[in-house]
Order: C-alpha cells, then structure tokens, then sequence
C-alpha cells in the first residue's frame, strides 16, 4: 500500500484516465446530502395533528366496514339486487331520516378516510415540495366539493323534482 | 481470517477431498464521484468456500482483485453494524450472511444501503441517520440532578420491558429498507425510534414524555406505514414494527 505512487492530492492515478487529476486546483465534485437537516430545514412541527389522523384512519375505518357492507347489501345483494335500484328506490330511502344518517356519515367518513389516505400516499411519494402543493391543492378541493355536494343532495333531496 | 487455504497447505497427503471451492460472480455496486458521476455495476469472479461470508468474498476482492474497492467493516462478526448493505436485494450485515444462504449459482448483487448518500461504492453518509437518533435523546435522563449515591435498581420485570430494543447496533439497515425514508429523509426512520423505545420503557428513565413529543412529529412515528420492512431487514432480529406500535400506543394512552 505504502508503496503505491500517489499524487500531491493523495488520490492515486486512476486507470486510464487523460490526465485527469484531481487537486486543490481541480477539486472532485462535491456532492449535496440530499436529506441532511440543517439550520435551514424547517422547524418541525409537533403536535397533535399526526395522531389524531391516525387514530381517525382507524376508528373511520372499523364503523365504514359496517356502514359500506351494510350499503352494498342493501343495495345490491338483498331484495332483488342491483335491479331494483332507481330513482323511487332511492326517493323511498331517503324518505327515512335513518337512512339520510346513514348515507351522510358514510359520505363523510369515507370522503374524509380517503382524502387522509391519499394525503399521506402524496406525502409519501411526491418529492418536490412544489408537486406536493398542487396535488394536496387538487386533492382538498375534489374532497370539499364531493362532500358538500353530497351533503346539500342528502338534505335538500326532492322526491318530486319533476 | 482463517482460510481454508492453510488447512489444505497443511493436509497435502490427504486424499483429495472434492474442493468445497465455488466460483462466484459478486456484482457490486461501484462509485466514485472522483472518477465518475454516475454509479456502474461490476462484476468480479471469485474461487470461494460457500459456508464463508459475503464479507469474506469482498475481502478477497479488495485484497486480492481490486483494492480501489471502498465499503465499512470493523468487527467483522455482527456487533459494531458498520457492514450493513444491500445484498441481493435484501438489507443485511455483509459479515452474518453466508454465501451458501443467497443462492451463489446467480450473481450476487452487493449495493449500498437505499436512502443515504452515497459517498464512495458501499460507503453512505450515515449523518442524517445519526441526526434522527441525536434528536430522540437517546441517554438516561432523570430529574435528580444530584449525583446519585446507589445504583439505579431495576425489577426484572421492568428490564424485560425494553429488553428487545437494547440489542440496536446502529447499522441502518432497518431505516435504509423503509420506504418512506427512502422518499423523504426527514422521517426519523425505525432505528432512531427503537433507541427511544429503548428509554421510554425504561422505568429508571424519567424524559419518557419528552422523548414521546419529539416522536409526536409530522416526520415522527406516525409516518410509519407499518410495510414491515424494518422487521424483515434488521440483523439482530428486533422485533422494529412492534416497538414502534408501542410507541404509538404510549402516545395515545400517554401510558408507558
């Protein structure tokens, strides 16, 4: 090892290299730490935000287990199935102020569980903070108005529109 | 190292065994920012026994066939974790994988671990690693500041509580096999929660609440996404998912 010519820099000469050195002069690129903290990274921010999505993923997620099975049973499995469903079958449900409840909390928290879920994909996988922006952006917007939407059809729903 | 070569030098009257020798093609992931800037694979043929060691197989490759070749080893025997790397796709200790174990008849791929920069072949910059396990203060910490005149006792029962976090050795092969890490390195990553586990369990340790709200971070535990990998990759065989779970758990019943 002792014996290996070395140059001022103390890098060896490389195999087939042009002259290619490298030296105080000429130094080797540098290359950036792309996930260091530093000073500048921003201050993280703690708080109670996090937990309570997770544990609202959770809990969301065992009542939409009843409440989806529930809805797809009735929908399409009990009673004649996927073919009686029309607009007097859905005019007769909502009728019901049980059934309002119901499709208004499955709206919710579905709308909510999934906008969570895909907020923390687009976390997980957008790498720039730009990216990340706009698809949060597109993602609260679409949430905002399929649930308002859904909300002002469930409580303003008219059975004799025509 | 003790070779077979000086067993075979010493027996030469031996009737002659079948060789345990096998070729073997290592395909290491090679580096240098000096020389090059992009990252190349190369291939190196070797003669080795299959009950050795990958590490053992890249020693012989630096000492014999190329000594540009740059990766971390210190103890050599799974206890300082400086020799984690990704080998044939899987997160693991170069000197606690045997060659016979990852199927040598295909080439075996040896990478450096995911998520860390790369500063030269199997070498990473394991500084953001180390910043996340700073950051979780990870030392006893107790409100009597006198210094105490008798140990710290502990049940049994009590030391049995953290025991499975105690056998951390550092090498980041838990937190360069997680996926959300691998996206944005500001994730404290699965070793530097175990290490808090580590002391937030522990019953003579009294910075339990801190160590929680450090971990109640936008980049802390609930970034996991419990994939498991951690689990799978960790050398000492800590059950990582779990400490993390409970983890989460303390922080929501602030019980532990």
């Amino acid at each position: 090892m002792s014996t290996t010519e070395t140059t001022p820099s103390g890098i060896g000469p490389v195999e087939g290299d042009g002259g290619l050195s490298y030296g105080p002069d000429n130094p080797a690129p540098v290359i950036e730490p792309p996930r260091k903290r530093t000073k500048k990274s921003p201050r993280s921010t703690r708080g109670n935000f996090e937990m309570h999505a997770w544990l609202f993923m959770r809990l969301s997620g065992i009542v939409l287990v009843v409440l989806v099975i529930g809805h797809l049973l009735i929908q399409l499995v009990l009673d004649g199935g996927v073919s009686k469903i029309g607009f007097a079958f859905v005019a007769g449900r909502w009728a019901s102020p049980w059934w309002q409840a119901w499709d208004l909390l499955m709206l919710w928290l579905a709308m909510l569980h999934g906008a969570n879920g895909l907020r923390t994909v687009i976390n997980d996988y957008a790498e720039r903070a730009n990216t990340r922006l706009w698809l949060k952006a597109l993602l609260y917007t679409a949430t905002v108005f399929t649930v308002l939407l859904g909300t002002l059809v469930i409580f303003t729903f008219d059975p004799n529109i025509r | 190292m003790a070779t077979p070569v000086m067993d075979k030098a010493e027996t030469p009257g031996a009737a002659p065994a079948a060789s345990p020798y096998i070729t073997v093609t290592f395909r290491v992931r090679r580096f240098d920012p000096e020389v090059a800037a992009d990252a190349f694979w190369e291939d190196f043929q070797l003669e080795i026994d299959p009950k050795e060691r990958v590490l053992d197989g890249l020693h012989k490759i630096k000492w014999d066939m190329d000594g540009t070749l740059t990766f971390r080893r210190s103890c050599a025997h799974g206890i300082c974790g400086s020799d984690a790397m990704r080998i044939n796709g899987k997160n693991r200790l170069a000197c606690k994988t045997l060659i016979k174990d990852i199927n040598p008849e295909k080439p075996i791929t040896v990478e450096p671990i995911k998520g860390l920069t790369v500063l030269k072949d199997l070498v990473v910059d394991m500084e953001p690693f180390f910043q996340a396990y700073r950051d979780v203060m990870p030392f006893l910490i107790t409100k009597d500041t006198n210094e105490p005149t008798r140990e710290r006792l502990q049940s049994a029962a009590d030391r049995e509580r953290f025991d499975d976090t105690t056998k951390c050795i550092l090498c980041a092969a838990c937190t360069s096999s997680c996926p959300v890490f691998w996206n944005d390195g500001q994730y404290f990553g699965p070793a530097a929660i175990v290490n808090a586990h580590r002391f937030i369990f522990d019953s003579r340790d009294e910075a339990g609440e801190q160590r929680l709200e450090i971990l109640n971070d936008k980049d802390g535990v609930w970034r996991c996404r419990t994939t498991f990998n951690c689990t799978d990759a960790c050398p000492r065989g800590i059950e990582v998912t779990k400490a993390i779970a409970e983890v989460k758990k303390a922080l929501i019943t602030r019980r532990f």
